[in-house]
């Protein structure tokens, strides 16, 4: 379980390193930097984002490039807030796997997973066949922890930062976002490609709140306590 | 270094060098009222080989197509005028009940073929189908049957005694289209471009993840030359955003990606050009870095030189040129307007910075341009070096009035005629231009209005 400690260790962090993660993509001495927004718009950079890409995903046909753009965009923001120690100080990917890899592979895998799942669906609508995927295509009650990690690497949107976040801001982190994806009909075997639909879930233009048992179990999700299998529906 | 080798430079009143043009105001065309009807949203501009012909395309699924007047031109003080030649629906709106999708009906391309008889055609395409159009006059019809009347009702046999041959009489000028090939279902995603090849039996139609091959004929059958569409879906980080054939090469395309790559591919080399034969990609500028490197790096449009000699290619804040023979970087970059660089965070948030701005070469590829906000185009002479902006606002719409340049002031103090970045109309995009293929004549359009301009004919 994250501790507070954990968190207070982060801010501290947060604060001394805002500037070494700015470092990480600007050339301080160059002009665009002393231009640059201040150090704390990284997370509402992270925040806007995350929004672009439900959004982009609700659409009922989404425009890939800027769903992919929005994906890379979200990456690099994301590899920039992990803490610095576990990701040496050059712009490349870390090559060699690290405590907050395994972090990042256990974190939230509820929105990537949906993303990918949706992604997913995008190929399911040619009627190719897929290799079977370790993830079945539902929504958080049904993730697999295990099966998270080796395909979603590359998506994992919510790092080490959600869960320092766990005591105070797990409802505010999904305030914004649309659960409406969340709810099972949406991801029920007879369901194809990925409407959302304006029916589908309650209220898809307001904030819904997580309801107790829910966020209790987004938190086991995090935290790797609990993997629920789920047989993947048929045609998947 | 490299040196720039002059490539032939056609016959024409603007070669660069001194003579500057003078761009005056044409014609403006479409509603005046600022109130924009989402369906007559400008969304392809195109000149026919000729010049003579101008088509438009709109969200609403309408091709227009203008065409300029043969005025006895040492009479007149400018060329002709470009006047509504045709206008027809080429896509409605579609309801794909498979995936319980729309597919919207705008008009994405619109590709003119050469014309090889009387009559002119074109595709035009939305987001999943292509459509080849034949445009026709007809200025006589058949006059004098023996069992009609002229209103066609039949006539009585009865009363009809002698037998005459039907003769044809001139009558008003109609211009009809017909769809004579519908090329459908070949595919998933978004269609963002349309070339016809240089043997004109074929062309290419390409989509975010994949590029087929046509034959004009032949509509029921497509080959797949490109496909990067990973196994596994979540691997997806790029995606094609334009293609287009070489203009004399029948077998060489390129195809441009979201990452700022463009590939060179020949089809000799195999039947699935997934190999590129040449990978143009300049290193990315460290000191320029930002979160949003990967966006603006984006192409957005790819076009040949006339001569086939050189490629340009339009990402968001540059236009560069490359020569086919160094895939290393461009060897020309002209910036559009790089005083956005420090505003591109407000330009993420409002989804601007995902724009896609289209690219045009003239007549002798001497000049590029390209549009910007606030209703600004832009224009570069690689000869000179020099560049100019424009405006394309009915404030200048006297014919024959010679536009004023314009200048964004990027920090500062702002000098009169100025205008500050933090001014600009960012709703008011050029993002189609084109340029007539001989003469100094250019379309702009703006949101809902296609403006014609001229360069100053003494």
């Amino acid at each position: 379980m994250l501790s507070k400690g954990l968190k207070r260790k982060r801010e501290e962090e947060e604060e001394k390193e805002h500037l070494a993660v700015d470092a990480w993509w600007l050339d301080p001495g160059h002009a665009s930097v002393a231009q640059a927004p201040p150090a704390v718009a990284s997370s509402s950079l992270f925040d806007l984002s995350v929004l672009k890409l439900h959004h982009s995903l609700q659409q009922s046909e989404p425009d890939l490039r800027h769903l992919v753009l929005v994906v890379n965009t979200l990456r690099r923001i994301q590899a920039s807030m992990a803490p610095a120690a576990a990701l040496p100080p050059v712009p490349s990917p870390p090559a060699a796997p690290s405590v907050a890899d395994n972090l990042l592979a256990s974190s939230d895998a509820a929105l990537s997973a949906s993303m990918a799942s949706l992604l997913e669906d995008l190929s399911h609508i040619e009627g190719l066949s897929q290799a079977p995927q370790p993830l079945a295509d539902e929504g958080p009650p049904g993730r697999s922890i295990g099966g998270a990690a080796p395909s979603l690497g590359a998506l994992d949107l919510l790092g080490p930062a959600t869960g320092c976040l766990l005591d105070d801001g797990l409802e505010g982190l999904f305030e914004d976002i649309d659960t409406s994806m969340y709810d099972n009909e949406l991801w029920a075997p007879a369901s194809e490609g990925l409407k959302p639909g304006p029916e589908d879930g309650p209220g898809k233009e307001e904030a819904p709140e997580l309801d107790e048992a829910e966020l209790d179990y987004l938190m086991d999700v995090l935290v790797g306590t609990q993997a629920l299998e789920r047989p993947p529906g048929p045609g998947r | 270094m490299y040196s720039k080798l002059h490539e032939n430079n056609l016959n024409f009143p603007f070669t660069g060098g001194g003579n500057d043009i003078q761009w005056c105001f044409s014609q403006v065309k479409g509603a005046v009222d600022d109130d924009v009807a989402e369906a007559d949203i400008i969304s392809t501009v195109e000149f026919n080989h000729s010049g003579e012909l101008l088509a438009t395309g709109d969200k609403g699924g309408r091709v227009v197509i203008f065409q300029q007047e043969q005025e006895n031109k040492i009479q007149s003080h400018s060329r002709g005028e470009y006047n509504v030649y045709s206008t027809f629906q080429s896509h409605e709106p579609e309801f794909d009940y498979l995936k319980s999708l729309e597919i919207e009906e705008k008009i994405n391309k619109i590709r003119w073929l050469p014309q090889k008889n009387a009559a002119q055609f074109l595709l035009s395409t939305n987001d999943k189908t292509i459509k080849l159009w034949k445009i026709s006059e007809r200025d006589k019809r058949p006059e004098g049957y023996n069992l009609k009347e002229e209103d066609g009702r039949y006539r009585d046999p009865t009363t009809v005694t002698t037998l005459r041959v039907p003769v044809f009489r001139p009558m008003d000028l109609m211009v009809e289209a017909s769809p004579r090939r519908i090329f459908a279902n070949a595919h998933t995603y978004h269609i963002n471009s349309i070339s016809i090849n240089s043997d004109y039996e074929t062309y290419l139609s390409a989509d975010d993840l994949r590029i087929n091959l046509w034959h004009l004929e032949i509509t029921d059958r497509s080959f797949n030359i490109v496909d990067i569409k990973p196994a596994n879906m979540e691997e997806l980080t790029e995606v094609i955003t334009a293609a287009e054939f070489h203009p004399n090469s029948c077998n060489t395309f390129v195809y441009s990606s979201s990452k700022g790559t463009i590939r060179l591919c020949d089809m000799r080399a195999s039947a699935l050009c997934d190999r590129h034969s040449k990978l143009f990609e300049e290193p990315e500028d460290p000191s320029n870095r930002s979160f949003f490197s990967e966006i603006i790096s984006s192409i957005s449009d790819v076009k040949f030189s006339h001569s086939g000699r050189y490629m340009m290619t339009r990402d968001y804040l540059s236009v560069k040129i490359w020569d086919l023979n160094m895939e290393n970087r461009p060897v020309e970059t002209y910036q559009v307007h790089e005083y956005l660089r420090s505003k591109l965070c407000s330009l993420y948030e409002n989804d601007c910075i995902f724009d896609k701005f289209e690219c045009c070469w003239n007549g002798s590829d001497s000049v590029v341009m390209t549009g910007s906000y606030n209703n600004f185009f832009r224009m570069f002479d690689r000869n000179t070096k020099r560049d100019i902006t424009l405006e394309a606002s009915r404030e200048n719409n006297k014919p024959r009035t010679v536009l004023k340049p314009r200048k964004v002031c990027a920090s500062g103090k702002r000098k009169k005629d100025e205008i500050s970045v933090d001014s600009l109309d960012f709703n008011k995009k050029i993002l189609h231009t084109a340029w007539h293929p001989k003469e100094n004549i250019i379309a702009v359009a703006t949101t809902n209005n296609l403006y014609i301009f001229q360069d100053k004919v003494n």
